[in-house]
């Protein structure tokens, strides 16, 4: 397939089209008052290299789509800075879009009108070009026929890919998937996964994955970092070292087990240890406070 | 490039069948007959009501008072000749339609206001659900001596009656769009008035039509209290409630039911025109 550089990431400076680093710096990031706080993320740092699928995993509740709202630029860190190929992070933009959990296309738009949103919002180009763009990208994810349909005549697996065809669209140098195939069944992931594994392979567009599947993480990423347990901090680095593309049968070789081993038993350690120091449902059993 | 297509691009091929009329689908609808048959059913118990009552002596309570459906038919035969009942039809429908409009027309933006601005709920909310729990009718006696014209009354009643329902509707529907739309959008470069346009209107607009339906409902339930009420007559042209209370005044229980089945028909063809608006305006309703 012959990938064109599109206009917009022309003018990025220092990096390949697609290809950005992100840098988060001892962010913290916590929620309620004073006699109430609740510390999300503390001195968080961590860096995902340019045309890198990074895959963040942790256990549940330890603040994943926090990070997610911070990159993305919903939220601001409280102390720290999030720099995107060098420069910080302020509020949401179109060089990073999110792919949400379950699905957030918008109910009242067909397919294609959720395709071409961004660009028309913005005014990007004639309506023949973000038309003809939005075609190319829909039959590239397998909904050429689909167009025309509401989001919610599509199957799971469908929606998950018009969401990806509405943020490839505007043309994001960063992708942020937050437990995207999460909802899927048991038949529909391991497809949509290697569907999203060759789209990514095809041009290396760098991507921050959320997951909390440890064998989905290990098959699409290119590196592994481990969170702990709230306030959530890098426990592991890991790298895989399995080859591009991708195939499932990588899956059963002994490093593939070895790796799952490892990020199991830190995975376990850090979720006991909320089951301990917490409610069973992540609801922090708080030290009473001073009169 | 491996092409993955997951589901088979290929849609089976549309079915070769010709398509039906409305009428025909409608005939071979089971539902179709089973509802009839309930209407049939109920008319017969009513009928059968009667019947034991005048050819058998049999009191059966509140039958025994009740003209048999075919009395019935006969005094509607009467009445729909006469054009005071057409009056009355026109007079309760215009009613009950500026009310419904108005209230439509500053519920929408007022609930729209209250989701979206902080300070303005701040401010409104309050005296707002303090007047809701009132009856759109405990305000018929304040309203009759405050409004010059009866006729004015009666339209801000009915405007009451809607009014609430329609904006607790809009500003529920509009306080919880999820928030991963707004996002999602805010991340492709819209402004505040596209979220304004493009996700919070589009995802206000079945709170609305649900506003609708419970607003029209209880607009009719107001405007035939208002009307028997405000005793219609000289002032204001008399209207379906207004017809009911003549017809009690006059002792005919016949017209009495001949308006009340008048109200159920208008009541359901209201309705009905607010689901059709309503397939209409959101498409991908109809979707699921």
């Amino acid at each position: 397939m012959v990938t064109t550089v599109p206009q917009s990431e022309i003018d990025i400076p220092a990096t390949a089209a697609g290809k950005s680093r992100v840098e988060l710096k001892n962010v913290s990031r916590g929620f309620g008052e004073e006699w109430d706080r609740e510390e999300v993320i503390k001195n968080l740092t961590f860096e995902i290299k340019p045309g890198d699928l990074t895959c963040i995993v942790g256990p549940s509740g330890c603040g994943k789509s926090t990070i997610v709202n911070l990159v993305a630029g919903y939220d601001t860190p409280e102390s720290g800075e999030i720099l995107l190929n060098g420069s910080p992070v302020r509020g949401p933009g179109k060089d990073r879009m999110v792919v949400f959990q379950e699905t957030a296309l918008m109910p009242w738009q067909t397919t294609y009108d959720n395709v071409v949103f961004g660009p028309l919002l913005r005014g990007e180009g004639t309506r023949a070009e973000i038309d003809k763009e939005a075609r190319r990208l829909l039959d590239r994810v397998g909904l050429g026929d689909f167009k025309k349909k509401y989001p919610s005549q599509l199957s799971g697996g469908m929606q998950r890919r018009a969401e990806l065809a509405r943020a490839l669209i505007n043309k994001p140098v960063l992708l942020i998937m937050d437990e995207p195939f999460r909802g899927l069944d048991a038949m529909s992931r391991p497809l949509m996964q290697e569907f999203f594994l060759r789209l990514f392979e095809e041009n290396r567009r760098t991507n921050l994955f959320v997951t909390s599947e440890i064998e989905e993480a290990i098959f699409l990423a290119d590196r592994l970092i481990v969170l702990s347990n709230r306030p959530a901090q890098v426990r592991a680095v890991i790298e895989i070292p399995l080859p591009r593309p991708r195939q499932f049968h990588m899956m059963s070789s002994p490093e593939v087990f070895e790796i799952k081993r490892q990020a199991l038993e830190i995975l376990h350690e850090e979720a006991m240890k909320s089951f301990r120091g917490q409610g069973a449902r992540g609801e922090q059993v708080r030290p009473q406070a001073q009169p | 490039m491996s092409a993955v297509t997951l589901d088979p691009a290929a849609a089976p091929p549309p079915p070769a069948f010709r398509r039906r009329s409305k009428l025909e689908r409608t005939l071979s609808n089971a539902a179709f007959w089973r509802g009839l048959a309930g209407l049939l059913v109920f008319l017969l118990v009513w009928q059968a009501g009667g019947f034991l009552h005048t050819s058998l002596g049999i009191d059966v309570p509140f039958f025994s008072k009740l003209p048999a459906p075919t009395a019935v038919a006969a005094a509607a035969s009467e009445v729909v000749v006469q054009s005071g009942y057409w009056m009355s039809w026109i007079e309760s429908i215009k009613r009950v339609m500026i009310g419904f409009l108005i209230a439509q027309l500053i519920g929408i933006p007022f609930g729209l206001f209250l989701a979206v601005n902080k300070y303005f709920r701040d401010i409104f909310f309050p005296p707002f659900e303090i007047l809701r729990p009132i009856p759109p009718l405990a305000w018929v006696p304040a309203a009759l001596i405050f409004w010059p014209t009866n006729e004015m009354s009666i339209i801000f009643v009915t405007f009451l009656g809607a009014f609430f329902t329609i904006v607790i509707n809009v500003l529920g529907g509009a306080r919880t769009i999820d928030v991963r739309y707004l996002r999602a959008a805010q991340s492709m470069g819209a402004t505040q008035w596209h979220l304004f346009s493009r996700i919070i209107l589009p995802g206000t607009l079945p709170s609305i039509f649900t506003g609708a339906a419970v607003g029209m409902g209880i607009t009719w339930n107001v405007v035939l209290a208002a009307e028997m009420v405000s005793g219609g007559g000289s002032q204001s042209g008399g209207g379906l409630g207004f017809f009911i209370w003549s017809s009690y005044m006059g002792g005919s229980m016949e017209h009495i039911i001949v308006g009340m089945i008048s109200i159920g028909i208008a009541g359901y063809l209201s309705s009905a025109l607010i689901r059709l608006l309503g397939e209409r305006v959101m498409p991908w309703r109809r979707a699921f």
